[in-house]
Parts: C-alpha cells; sequence; structure tokens
C-alpha cells in the first residue's frame, strides 16, 4: 500500500519536560488517524515534529518514502493549527486573500501572479468548507468557527494528499463543529490521509481509522481501530489514564 | 527664495530645484508605504525609527568626512538594520528592544558627531527635518536607482511578504524562505529611510512609513486595496505637502507629516461618524 507518514522511535524533549518516548507508527493512503491524550500530553508536540517546526532529536521521520531532512514537496502536507486565529484582528485581509497565499507552495518562485485556474480553485476550496459567501470579507470580521473552516480551506489549497489538524474544533459551537467533522469526513472518504487531535475523545474514536493514544508519559500506544470495538478502545483508554494518575 | 507673491505654479515647476525635488518626492512616496505596509502590519514600526535615527549619525559622519551624506546615511542605516536583527537573536520575542537600543545607540553617535561639525550645521539640521533645496545630479540618481531597486523587489516579493506579515508560521511551512524575505525587507526598510533623509528628513521618514498605511486601514477592505490606498495617500501627502511648503516657505518634511496626520484624523472622525 501507499505509504504516507512514517513515525520510527520518535523521541523529544524540551529544555525541563521529556515529552515523547520512542513513538512509531505508520499511515498508509486513506488512513485517519486519531491522537488522543490529556493537555501537555505531547500531540501538538508530535505534529510539530511532522512538520519541522520543531527539530526532530530522536528517530525518524518519512513522508511519502522521503526522509523529513530531504522533504520539499511542501504543497503535499496541509496543516491546520491549534489556535489557528491567532493572527491580528483588525488585519486587512479578506477571506480570498488568505486562502490564496498558500499557493506559494505550489509555484514557489516569486515571479507567480494568480492565474484564472487559481481563482477558481480558491473559490472550490471555499465552496467546500462552505464559506465562498465570505471570499471578499476581512477575515478579522468573522466568528471563530467561520476562520476555522477559512484555515482548513487554506490547507486545501494546495491539493494536499496529508493532511494535519491541531484541534481544527477548539472553540466551535456544536453545529459548525458537526459540520467541520463531515468537511474532514468527506476528504478523508476522497482518499485524503487525515491526522487529527480532538478532545472529544468518543469523536475521534469513532472517526479514526487507527489512534494513537498518549499517556502522560508520552510512550504512546499506536492501535488499529480496525481491529478493536469502540469499547475495547475506551477501555484502553481508560486503564492508560487510571495507570498514570495514581 | 523670500518674495512669494505672484508666483504660479507653472512658475515653480520651471525651477531645476523643485523638478528634482518633486521626482524625489514623488519615488519616495512609492517606496516608503509599500515597505511601511508590512512594517506596520508586522508591528514593527519601531524599526523604522531605530534606522532613521541611526542613518542621521552616518549622515552627520558623512557632513564631517566630506562624504556624500545620503551614502553615509545609506551604509549607516544598512549597519542599522543588521544591528536590529542580532539584538533580536537574544530577546526575540521583544523585537523592541532591540530597535530602542539601536536607535539610542544612533542618537547617541549623531549628537556626539554633530559636536564637531562646525560649518555644517544647519545642512545636518535640513537632513533632520527636510528641505527642497538642489538635490545633487548624485543624489537624484541614488534616489531614482535605489527607489527602482526597492519597489521591484517589493513587486517581486508580494505575494510572500503578505504570507509572512499574516502568519508566519504557515508561510514557513508552504515553503517560504522566511529569513531571508525579513532579511531583504529590513534592508529595503534601511534603503528607504536612507533615500528618503534628503527632501521628507530622517526624522519623519518613519511617519511617511506609518501614517499613509493607517489611512489605508481605515478605509482598505483588503490587503491588496491597503498597499493601494496608502501608495495614492502618500502620493497625495508628499505633492501637496511640497506645493504648501514651497509657497508657505515651510520645511518639506514638517508639512508633508502634518498633512498626513491631519488626513488621519478627518478619517478617524469620518469612521466614527458613519
Ligand atoms: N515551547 C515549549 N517549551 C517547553 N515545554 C513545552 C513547550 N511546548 C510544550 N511544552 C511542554 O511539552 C508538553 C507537551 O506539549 P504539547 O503542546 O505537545 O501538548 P498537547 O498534547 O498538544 O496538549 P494540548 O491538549 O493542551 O494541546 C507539555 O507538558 C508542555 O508543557
Ligand atoms: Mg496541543
Amino acid at each position: 500500500m501507499d505509504e504516507i507518514l512514517k513515525v520510527d522511535n520518535v523521541s523529544f524533549d524540551y529544555r525541563d519536560a521529556n515529552v515523547l518516548r520512542n513513538v512509531s507508527f505508520t499511515l498508509n493512503r486513506g488512513d485517519f488517524l486519531g491522537i488522543i491524550g490529556a493537555n501537555g500530553a505531547g500531540k501538538s508536540t508530535l505534529i510539530k515534529l511532522i512538520l519541522q517546526i520543531l527539530p526532530l532529536a530522536g528517530g525518524s521521520i518519512e513522508l511519502f518514502g522521503t526522509d523529513l531532512a530531504k522533504f520539499r514537496d511542501n504543497h503535499r502536507i496541509g496543516y491546520v493549527a491549534q489556535k489557528a486565529s491567532s493572527f491580528n484582528s483588525q488585519f486587512p485581509a479578506t477571506v480570498g486573500e488568505v486562502v490564496m497565499a498558500n499557493l506559494y507552495s505550489k509555484r514557489r518562485h516569486p515571479f507567480f501572479r494568480y492565474s484564472r485556474t487559481d481563482h477558481k480553485k480558491c473559490d472550490e476550496v471555499l465552496e467546500t468548507v462552505g464559506m465562498l459567501e465570505y471570499k471578499d470579507k476581512l477575515i478579522g470580521n468573522l466568528s471563530g468557527g467561520q476562520q476555522q473552516r477559512v484555515f482548513i480551506a487554506r490547507a486545501l489549497i494546495s491539493e494536499p494528499e496529508l493532511l494535519l489538524m491541531d484541534e481544527p474544533t477548539v472553540g466551535v459551537d456544536a453545529i459548525q463543529c458537526a459540520q467541520i467533522t463531515d468537511i474532514i469526513t468527506r476528504l478523508n472518504q476522497g482518499g485524503m490521509t487525515i491526522v487529527m487531535t480532538n478532545h472529544d475523545t468518543p469523536e475521534l474514536i469513532r472517526l479514526s481509522s487507527k489512534l494513537l493514544i498518549f499517556c502522560s508519559h508520552g510512550n504512546g500506544e499506536f492501535l488499529n481501530r480496525a481491529d478493536l470495538t469502540v469499547d475495547e478502545v475506551n477501555t484502553i483508554y481508560a486503564g492508560k489514564r487510571g495507570h498514570h494518575h495514581d | 527664495m523670500r518674495e512669494r507673491e505672484g508666483i504660479t505654479m507653472i512658475d515653480m515647476f520651471s525651477y531645476a530645484f523643485m523638478q528634482r525635488a518633486f521626482i524625489a518626492a514623488i519615488i519616495i512616496a512609492f517606496i516608503a508605504p509599500c515597505i511601511g505596509v508590512p512594517i506596520v502590519l508586522k508591528r514593527l514600526s519601531a524599526i523604522g525609527d531605530a534606522t532613521s535615527h541611526s542613518a542621521l549619525a552616518g549622515i552627520a559622519i558623512g557632513l564631517l568626512l566630506g562624504i556624500n551624506p545620503v551614502l553615509g546615511g545609506l551604509i549607516f542605516s544598512v549597519l542599522a538594520v543588521l544591528g536590529i536583527e542580532f539584538f533580536r537573536k537574544a530577546f526575540s520575542k521583544f523585537s523592541e528592544i532591540a530597535a530602542v537600543v539601536i536607535m539610542s545607540a544612533g542618537i547617541g553617535l549623531t549628537a556626539l558627531v554633530s559636536g564637531f561639525i562646525t560649518s555644517g550645521a544647519a545642512n545636518l539640521n535640513a537632513f533632520m527635518f527636510g528641505s527642497i533645496v538642489a538635490i545633487s545630479d548624485f543624489e537624484l540618481w541614488l534616489t531614482v536607482i535605489l527607489g527602482a531597486i526597492v519597489l521591484s523587489a517589493f513587486a517581486l516579493m508580494r505575494h510572500e511578504l503578505f504570507f509572512i506579515t499574516f502568519d508566519e508560521e504557515a508561510a514557513r511551512l508552504s515553503g517560504i524562505k522566511t529569513g531571508l524575505v525579513n532579511t531583504v525587507l529590513m534592508l529595503l526598510t534601511a534603503i528607504t529611510v536612507s533615500v528618503a533623509s534628503r527632501v521628507v528628513g530622517a526624522l519623519m521618514i518613519s511617519s511617511l512609513m506609518v501614517i499613509p498605511v493607517a489611512c489605508a486601514m481605515m478605509i482598505g477592505k483588503s490587503y491588496r486595496l491597503t498597499v493601494i490606498w496608502s501608495v495614492i495617500f502618500a502620493q497625495i501627502f508628499a505633492v501637496f505637502g511640497l506645493i504648501i511648503s514651497y509657497f508657505a516657505d515651510l520645511r518639506p518634511g514638517g508639512t508633508i507629516v502634518l498633512l498626513g496626520v491631519i488626513t488621519l484624523i478627518i478619517l478617524m472622525i469620518f469612521k466614527r461618524g458613519r
């Protein structure tokens, strides 16, 4: 099968905190990996290592069969950050401008102009997240959930094969949350590989085809969701948490 | 240059020194707001001040040693942005510390050097607040060439600058070399400051980078329109500022900047009123 992401024996420490211990797993095309763990368990840290926002110290990571250090096809990866909306709300930029900016990952040279296809593509991804009518609105004037959908659209415009989402539904109301989940499910059914963290654990377990469960000590346990029932997963997760709470 | 009664616009443009002042001012009014937009939106406005005060030190040294002052200003403003980058590494989350350290160094050096300038004191004053007295051939060409460099660099990097300004992390993930683009932006700032010191004045240039952008943000409905409007505002301030300063015998830098501030206040009142 088509190997998209391979994390091999990855460990990571911040100056004074051990965060990840020997984490290993492999994702194939079309997988949906849910990362579960309490606050501070290391979920964001793992995603940042994959994106090279943090430098890899121990272990190795391969993207599309290429070692992370040599990987250059940025457009094949999409990222929606935790707290993506931490930009200045008075920033004068429209939804369309924000989404189009990420086309850079496909061009990579300073001389390009946006073509009609680019504008069409922008409309298409905004349509996907249900935000097309807001294209010319200032991004700072949207609600948190709407902004989050715009940031998903921004990730989608480079047509990524792997989409990493760090709590994409944080601070989003139940209805918008369901809509975003719907969008993600559809993308996954279309063949996109998804990595997602989320504090709605039962929901994430339901969506995922694979699970990475972190306890507070960072050795994530990798499970193939297909082999387990939801109840079994819950038991394992509860067991891991209980184990470290004594 | 007194006795202006009865002098018309035509007369004004027939003077070679006024033609040169207008050419220089129009070039500056193109590049200052273009560089100003990312500087303001990245919350780096203090860097304009730090650079211009360092440029002043270079201008003073130039006047003292008989080197062209604009060239002296250029060298020192480039040194200043490199210095800011250096200090920013130590205080990465508090870039204003770096700006203030460099600005202090610039002011201190200017104060020291100006004590030795005996004949050219009035000259230094002209570079602080701007003047429309004859711009030399060399200075005009320097302005044209450096202006063209800044403008084409801005045009080439416009997508990168927007992305970095809005979301630096996402920009880096899309493959933009953010460190390089930021350094180039700083160098463009240095060039803009030194070029503008002649007509607008070193102490006025950071205002010309900030005020048109502030005005544009009052009405701009997108990033693109904010850039376009800030250039339009800067052109209006520069051209009318020069005309007013010519007829009223005022310092051009001060006139241009105050015209900008008044416009900004009017725009704010209008916006409140709606
Ligand atoms: N920049 C940093 N410097 C030092 N320690 C950090 C830093 N960022 C995170 N940590 C620590 O690393 C651990 C893991 O953080 P991480 O952000 O990966 O957790 P998380 O699982 O994403 O949590 P959350 O659910 O709150 O988002 C935490 O204990 C945190 O205190
Ligand atoms: Mg997190």
